[in-house]
């Protein structure tokens, strides 16, 4: 019996696998001649209206050295465009493309100008395709694009240190003056917290939206925005709440990474605005952003109170927070393209919303009656001087 | 050149200035830095001239501000360097009176046209070429030009002549819709350098789309014997005619993204034509150009030699000069004049002519005159 049955209990596990197949392979195979009938017998001629194809062009870089312009461009056309001239300043100008040729859709090319640009004043690219549609590109202010050296890696290392990681370190270094505080004090403190990454939630999800808009239209921006804000939201909740809700130092981990996402993508912005000359670097612009993000430090502080972490533990959190505004910089001034900083600053969005939930769900946790503990003055108080102080000092660095 | 002198002039700005950021950096460290400001802007002097092997004279004189590329004059059917002298003299016949009927053949069609290299204009033509052929007959003949429509929009040839108001090219005076033909008759005259362009409306697209064209009257000799001579060396045929090296030049534009703005001008429709292809001038014959502005949306156009002077008859209508002795003259929209210049006394070499609006001469409308002794 048995020797029957096996075969036939083969068979019977072959059938199914050998129909699965089967029903993976007739949708991919009608799906296969879809595509062929279209592109051979050509249905839809009658759609063809006698339109040029729509030709679309992003440009995500621009270099000005020693040996002129060089911009990075994107296409985004329904078929491959080909730049037949370049204009620089309401001029023709000889131009190399790199690669050469037509750029097919999402493709980049190089676009290298040997013009002669004035250091501080405003320059305009205009491309002009084989069908004569044109795309234009403003150089707002024409400065040298910051080459890979050490001296500039040092400049924006302390640039990075003083916009990210001195004031946080500022932040946490109230933290023995914040041991003290009694129940209305962490109340106050830890809304505090809750109003200032409110307000870089917002700040962050505003400026991605921007950036996101002036990305080429195929890596759909906002939409971006939204999933990779939702992504890293729903990864790091449950990342965080793996081994139960997160309080105490794993909190305060969790708020410097989302802080630290969050000057990520601050970095990347602030390097390429300097790169592409679109802000002049001035001591008060570094000292409000300093001032800005000194809050940060007694945010992070806040959910450790009740602990006493060995001094690296506070070393450690201050350059997981602030280190990454360094590295934004360095990217940012090198390597910039808009989709980029808007998808650092959507994950840092995203880091930023799931402490807020974390650290809401601490206050609910901490009191018997919960809701109450939210809506208690010193907590009420805390949220607006959270959101009014980042508000405030905002002012100093939004140009 | 100008832009030679320019360049000289850039260079040896930055020279002082690198010299300048140098003897900076001996001294304070904060000078040094902005030295350094000074040697990055010091470094970029026409890099593309620089590379490689040396270009002919006459395209160094463009640096690098010059459009990239060829124009594939086979596929437009039509060489800017043949156009200059390419005149359409019709056909002639004697009327029962005794007088000479010259009548010309035109056909308005749509055609795609690269006006400069690897840009593609969908243009209406007159004859497949823009501008549309140079017509060209004597004062006092009489003239039937046959129009034929086979565009895809109406259409119709308005001469800038004297002529009866039926014969205008304006709606409802032989202004015709796709398919159909209309005849214009009328007197050749008065002798001048004239243009006919398409009056179908709107106005600005129809012209601006390519339809337009030069149109001279010769004066006849014999009507003229205060100024015999004039004449007969302006009436093409004549002995007199042959000793003057002659050129039509329509001044045109091309909006090529539909914004009321021109993205390429030029003369003779191809952006640089007359640049990277210098026209050949003797030294010793005479030059006489027939100037056409047809420029849409840019209120005026200029034409400026460089190196020389010349005699100037607006409209052509005069056999004295209208203006003498100048290096520019300026043109609205349908305004229109001969120049008259020679290279006698010059010494060979490249002469550079173009608009003085800076920005039509770097969006394509330059050209040089190659002066030499004799022809190769």
């Amino acid at each position: 019996m048995t020797d029957l049955s096996q075969p036939s209990a083969d068979t019977r596990a072959d059938r199914p696998r050998w129909a699965y197949l089967f029903w993976i392979a007739l949708p991919l195979a009608i799906l296969g001649l879809a595509i062929a009938w279209l592109t051979s017998a050509d249905p839809l001629a009658s759609f063809r209206n006698g339109a040029p194809p729509i030709e679309n062009l992003t440009f995500e870089r621009t270099i000005l050295g020693t040996d002129g312009i060089r911009v990075l461009v994107r296409a985004g056309g329904s078929e491959p465009m080909t730049i037949a001239q370049v204009q620089v300043d309401d001029a023709y100008w000889q131009y190399t493309q790199d690669p050469p040729g037509p750029i097919t859709r999402g493709a980049t090319a190089w676009i290298s100008l040997p013009y002669p640009w004035v250091l501080g004043e405003a320059h305009t690219i205009n491309v002009v395709t084989s069908t004569g549609t044109t795309f234009g590109h403003e150089i707002a202010v024409a400065v040298p694009t910051p080459t890979r050296d050490s001296l500039s890696f040092a400049a924006q290392a302390v640039l990075g240190a003083f916009v990210g990681i001195l004031p946080v370190a500022i932040g946490l270094m109230f933290y023995p003056a914040l041991r003290g505080v009694g129940r209305n004090g962490m109340d106050f403190l830890l809304s505090l917290t809750v109003g200032l990454l409110a307000f870089l939630f917002v700040d962050a999800l505003q400026d991605a939206f921007e950036l996101a808009g002036e990305a080429a239209a195929l890596f759909q921006g906002p939409t971006m925005v939204v999933l990779a804000t939702a992504a890293s939201f729903l990864l790091l909740m449950a990342a965080g709440r793996r081994s139960g809700t997160p309080t105490g130092l794993a909190l305060a981990t969790f708020i410097a990474l989302g802080i630290g996402l969050h000057n990520l993508g601050e970095g990347l912005a602030i390097g390429a605005a300097f790169a592409s000359g679109a802000a002049g670097l001035g001591t008060f612009l570094v000292l409000g952003f300093t001032l800005h993000n000194i809050t940060e430090g007694i945010g992070i502080a806040a959910p450790i109170l009740k602990q006493r972490p060995p001094l690296r533990t506070f070393a450690a959190l201050t350059l997981l927070a602030g280190g990454p505004a360094v590295i934004g910089l360095w990217i940012g001034s090198l390597a910039y393209a808009p989709q980029w900083s808007a998808l650092a600053l959507a994950v840092g969005a995203g880091a930023i919303l799931q402490v807020i939930v974390e650290l809401v769900s601490m206050q609910l946790r901490q009191r018997a009656d919960s809701t109450r503990a939210l809506f208690a003055p010193a907590a009420i108080t805390g949220l607006a001087a959270g959101v009014g102080f980042m508000y405030l000092t905002a002012m100093l660095v939004k140009i | 050149m100008r832009e030679m002198k320019s360049l000289l002039e850039r260079k040896l700005d930055r020279r002082l200035l690198l010299a300048g950021g140098l003897a900076a950096a001996g001294g304070t460290a904060v000078a040094a830095s902005g030295a350094r400001g000074q040697t990055s802007q010091a470094g970029h002097e026409m890099p593309a001239a620089a590379a490689g092997e040396k270009p002919p004279a006459h395209l160094s004189a463009h640096g690098s501000m010059i459009t990239v590329g060829e124009v594939d004059d086979a596929r437009n059917g039509f060489d800017p360097s043949k156009l200059l002298s390419d005149w359409d003299t019709g056909t002639i016949s004697t009327l029962p009176d005794g007088r000479t009927l010259r009548t010309f053949e035109v056909t308005a069609e749509d055609k795609e046209i690269e006006i400069a290299p690897g840009i593609m204009f969908p243009a209406w033509t007159y004859n497949g070429r823009v501008p549309g052929p140079s017509l060209r007959a004597t004062e006092g003949e009489r003239l039937k030009i046959v129009f034929r429509n086979q565009g895809s929009h109406p259409h119709s040839m308005h001469f800038h002549g004297i002529h009866a108001a039926r014969m205008d090219g304006i709606p409802g005076a032989g202004l015709i819709g796709p398919g159909e033909e209309f005849v214009y008759e009328f007197d050749a005259r008065p002798f001048g350098c004239h243009l006919y362009h398409c009056h179908a409306l709107p106005l600005k697209r129809h012209i601006h789309k390519g339809m337009y064209g030069a149109f001279v009257i010769d004066p006849d000799p014999a009507r003229r014997p205060e100024y015999e001579a004039v004449a007969r060396s302006r009436l093409l045929g004549t002995p007199e005619n042959a000793g003057w090296q002659e050129f039509v030049m329509v001044m045109n534009a091309f909006d090529t993204n539909f914004d009321n703005e021109n993205e390429v001008y030029a003369v003779n429709t191809v952006a640089h034509a007359y640049a990277k292809k210098p026209i050949r001038v003797l030294k010793d014959k005479p030059v006489r150009i027939y100037l056409v502005n047809i420029v849409e949306f840019d209120p005026i156009n200029s034409f400026h030699l460089h190196g020389n002077f010349f005699d100037y008859y607006n409209q052509g209508t005069t056999l004295t000069p209208t203006l003498k002795t100048v290096d520019l003259i300026t043109q609205c929209q349908a305004e229109r004049g001969i120049l008259e210049f020679h290279f006698r006394e010059h010494e060979p070499g490249l002469y550079m002519f173009h608009p003085h609006q800076s920005e039509f001469t770097e969006l394509g409308w330059s050209g040089m005159f190659d002066v030499v002794e004799a022809v190769s």
